[in-house]
């Protein structure tokens, strides 16, 4: 148990300086990692430019636990497309494909209808009571690029914040405990 | 420096660089592909052509679908979502973009077929316009990777029309 003698011996030894210098280069971590979500906000034109599939509806394309990269941009929505949606008064994303588009003449606004592709029938039953089709506003990005089995992670943190709780303990006892 | 804590650490990022690095680059590989797809649909029949009792247009109809689309296959393949919509314009709305029926497409050998098959969705209108008009049906397919960006494309196949009158 020499191991936990040496964390117990460096964290009394601590001084302030070097205390603060630990806590201005976790600040710039931090820092960083927000200035690249940023970034990609901007990038990509979408709220969130990553989602990560929490449901079955979609597979055996994506599976639950597969992260999506999300791209908006002016086109207009087009049939086959898998966009990422919030229905009015829920606030988890849905991630399903374009079935029917209904363009208008005059103003250019589109009525749009999605299906999952393992659902058995449209999202209809989904959307807001009296609600027969989707609009622009409620699609927050078309799915352009996928990575599997890495948004387990996060499910897991989100569904056992204790494991959230744990790591980010580790890696501050990590920093801390460094000699550097 | 030394430390089981700090090498676990190096470890875990490497690895999951080098996998990061490794997936971007299966995903550039797609692009190498040269692509010739060929699809063929016929209309056998217009089963029915009624206006619903909220005054939208609905059809039905039976349609041969042969297409040979095993060129789109890659190595970094998983599937190819295809779809068949009908594509017309109204005076209502300038596109009207309506998915008839789909299909997953697990594997190349699967991806030269013949399928007789009517609608598996419900052709509905939005609106009283489709008697006499002409539309486009169009194959879409839809290249999911096993990993990285994903390709969408379609043919376009021209000349079918709806008949003048209800039946």
């Amino acid at each position: 148990m020499g191991w936990i003698g040496d964390t117990l011996d460096s964290v009394k030894s601590i001084q302030i300086r070097q205390l603060l210098t630990q806590a201005v280069s976790l600040g710039m971590i931090v820092t960083s990692a927000l200035i690249i979500w940023k970034g990609l906000m901007c990038v990509t034109g979408s709220e969130s430019p990553v989602v990560v599939v929490l449901s079955g509806s979609m597979e055996p394309g994506f599976k639950r636990g597969d992260i999506l990269f999300l791209h908006m941009s002016k086109d207009p929505i087009r049939a086959g497309e898998i966009v990422v949606f919030n229905i009015d008064g829920r606030e988890i994303p849905i991630v399903h494909r374009v079935i029917k588009v209904h363009e208008r003449q005059d103003t250019g606004e589109v009525d749009v209808l999605t299906k999952g592709d393992n659902n058995y029938g449209d999202d209809r039953l989904l959307y807001a009571q009296g609600q027969l089709y989707l609009q622009r506003h409620h699609i927050m990005g078309r799915a352009v690029g996928f990575l599997p089995y890495v948004g387990w992670v996060t499910i897991i943190m989100t569904e056992k914040p204790i494991i959230k709780y744990i790591l980010i303990g580790a890696l501050g006892l990590l920093v801390i405990t460094s000699k550097d | 420096m030394h430390s089981f804590g700090y090498r676990l650490n190096g470890l875990l990022t490497f690895s999951v660089t080098i996998l990061a690095i490794m997936c971007a680059i299966a995903s550039l590989s797609d692009n190498l592909n040269s692509r010739s797809p060929s699809a063929e649909i016929q209309v056998m029949n217009i089963n029915w052509f009624q206006k619903q009792p909220q005054a939208n247009d609905e059809v039905s109809l039976t349609m041969n679908i042969s297409a040979d689309l095993q060129s789109l296959f890659t190595w970094n393949t998983k599937q190819l979502f295809i779809f068949v919509a009908a594509e017309y314009d109204t005076p209502k709305n300038s596109l009207n973009q309506v998915s008839l029926w789909d299909a997953i497409i697990p594997a190349k050998v699967h991806a030269k077929f013949w399928i007789h098959t009517s609608n598996k969705y419900r052709f509905v209108d939005q609106g009283k316009y489709l008697r006499g008009k002409k539309f486009n049906l169009t194959l879409h397919w839809h290249v999911m990777p096993k990993t990285g960006k994903m390709f969408a494309d379609k043919i376009v196949l021209t000349g079918y029309s709806f008949p003048e009158e209800y039946r």
